[in-house]
């Protein structure tokens, strides 16, 4: 079975589409003793954060290994989730705690993902102006940039009221019970926009994880079609860690269990597998979280033991 | 026809190539020679644009390879490098099908398998059609990306010693496919190569290099010479006249 399955992703994909399908049902009706009309809306939103969530760092993580070329990077080695913490603990540090639960969400979140792009376009403008081995330069800056702006983040939040240490610390963990509403449809209307993007590049995406030297030959502006997919990756990543914090490993682990399940090289169809897998392991661990722990955890939690499972599982695969 | 005019490349303070101006003409195979540094490797990936150059211009069929469309281009010559090495899981047949990429955008039609069938046979790899690249061995793996730039059907072809990692009986069938490209398609080859022997064999041109600089040019009678071949390599080297042809002793 598992034979058969490995000559056809396509099958692969429709057994994700119909798990995906079967955790978004469960999580919906198990437990739900209570008026409908109450129960579908406030879990429905819950599990809308989630899809987008779980697409967004998928989509994201298997972009960024395809211009990087390399299936072990991930956008956080640039520097994104500690710049997050570092723009959060900087609002609070300087206007207080107030600013983080009074501004507008949607401002705070603009703000956020044009910070982010701001972020982005100036590291590689400044690298690929090099021109050879710009990824590579530009991912040891990014270690540089995340070291420099998690030290700095970790001297403003010793520095600040233990008061306001504690809102603080409450967003640095993921958790989608306090998705915020409004944020979900300027969220939603993102990653649509990316999606219909990457779409009408699906075929420049299986070029460019040939290399830089291989797609230059093969006609793709290489400099140009980077540049634009790490504005894809920034909205992305900007969506999820915006909705409910860093959870980058997550991103490692459903885009190499996509590689492994679609032993293909067409984007078509490992991006999609990818997006499903996050969305199966998201749901799937906010229902364990809810069901089984009576919400006693953090589902960052959840992810890293069920991921530890999955990379042993990944290991043993490879070594046989 | 590609011409190199007062091209400089530089790497820091190092100049790589020196004010180099060359004009190869189209048609025929051209071996590229020169000691280790000559910068060899680098004007073949300037003139198939994967290096920036500070100074100086070169044309293929008169499109400035720094200012033409990279799609443009890609349809005029196809350029392959030393090391290719590919992250994701490719059957050789998927790899030889990109070849295909600037004419059909990733939605091949039956031309585009047919080229691709084609390459992959020039290439003695119809067996190997279905593996995947990390199931081959290192020669195999270098025949199927020479069969991916030939499927790119291009009037130029730029290859980056494509003799290595191939054993005997596969060195000598490249550079005789390298030959009937050049014959029978008409397509412009250019090729760095490592041994000598091969160049006088195979090549109807021979560009010698050092520090940069073009020392000698012409066909392989007038380089693989005692006193040419000293020049250029900087030591004394034999060469003996077998079947017609200039054989180089650089063993002892």
């Amino acid at each position: 079975m598992v034979r058969a399955l490995d000559d056809n992703p396509a099958a692969v994909l429709v057994i994700l589409a119909i798990g995906a399908a079967a955790s978004i049902t469960a999580f919906m009706t198990i437990g739900a003793n209570g008026q409908w009309g109450f129960v579908l809306p406030f879990r429905g939103t819950k599990v809308v954060a989630m899809v987008l969530v779980g697409f967004a760092i998928a989509v994201s993580t298997v972009l960024f290994q395809t211009i990087t070329q390399n299936r072990i990077l991930t956008p956080s080695i640039m520097g994104f989730d500690a710049l997050y913490l570092l723009v959060q603990t900087s609002v609070v540090f300087f206007i207080g705690s107030s600013a983080l639960v009074d501004v507008d969400p949607r401002f705070r979140f603009a703000a956020e993902v044009a910070i982010m792009l701001v972020f982005a376009l100036l590291l590689y403008r400044f690298l690929f102006s090099g021109g050879l081995r710009g990824l590579h330069l530009l991912v040891l800056v990014g270690v540089v940039f995340g070291v420099l702006f998690r030290s700095l983040g970790n001297l403003m939040q010793r520095l600040i009221d233990p008061n306001e240490f504690a809102i603080l610390q409450d967003r640095f963990f993921a958790s989608f019970n306090r998705v915020d509403n409004d944020l979900l449809a300027i969220s939603a209307i993102l990653v649509l926009g990316v999606t219909a993007i990457g779409w009408r590049w699906r075929h420049r995406f299986d070029v460019l994880a040939l290399g830089r030297e291989v797609s230059i030959s093969l006609g793709v502006d290489h400099q140009r079609a980077v540049t634009g997919v790490l504005i894809l990756v920034t909205i992305l990543v900007s969506v999820s860690t915006a909705l409910v914090g860093p959870v980058t490993f997550f991103g490692l682990l459903v885009a190499n269990l996509a590689y492994l399940m679609i032993p293909s090289h067409r984007h078509m169809l490992i991006l999609p597998a990818a997006a499903l897998l996050a969305v199966i392991a998201l749901i799937g661990g906010q229902l364990v979280l809810e069901r089984v722990f009576g919400l006693d955890t953090a589902l960052s939690i959840i992810i890293e033991f069920i991921g530890g499972i999955l990379f042993i599982v990944l290991l043993l695969r490879g070594a046989r | 026809m590609i011409i190199i005019d007062e091209v400089i490349k530089r790497y820091g303070a190092d100049t790589i190539i020196d004010g180099l101006s060359l004009t190869l003409p189209a048609g025929g195979v051209t071996a590229l020679i020169g000691p280790n540094g000559a910068g060899k490797s680098t004007l073949l990936s300037m003139i198939g644009r994967l290096l920036p150059f500070e100074a100086g211009t070169i044309t293929v069929d008169g499109l400035d390879v720094t200012k033409a469309p990279g799609d443009r281009l890609a349809k005029c010559l196809a350029v392959l490098r030393q090391e290719n090495h590919i992250v994701a899981r490719l059957t050789v047949r998927e790899l030889v099908g990109y070849g295909r990429y600037p004419h059909c955008k990733g939605r091949p039609t039956a031309e585009d398998r047919d080229h691709v069938d084609r390459a992959l046979s020039y290439l003695d790899l119809t067996g190997l059609a279905d593996r995947f690249l990390d199931q081959l061995s290192g020669g195999q793996r270098q025949r199927a990306f020479v069969a991916m730039v030939l499927a790119q059907d291009t009037d130029y072809l730029l290859l980056d010693e494509p003799l290595n990692n191939l054993d005997i009986k596969h060195a000598a069938s490249m550079m005789g496919l390298l030959r009937r490209c050049a014959d029978d398609l008409g397509r412009t080859v250019i090729v760095v190569l490592h041994d000598i022997n091969f160049a006088s064999w195979h090549a109807d041109r021979i560009v010698a290099l050092r520090d940069g600089r073009l020392v000698h040019q012409g066909p392989p009678e007038a380089l693989i010479r005692p006193d040419t071949l000293a020049e250029i390599y900087d030591t004394p080297i034999e060469v003996r006249q077998i079947d017609g042809r200039q054989i180089a002793l650089h063993y002892a």
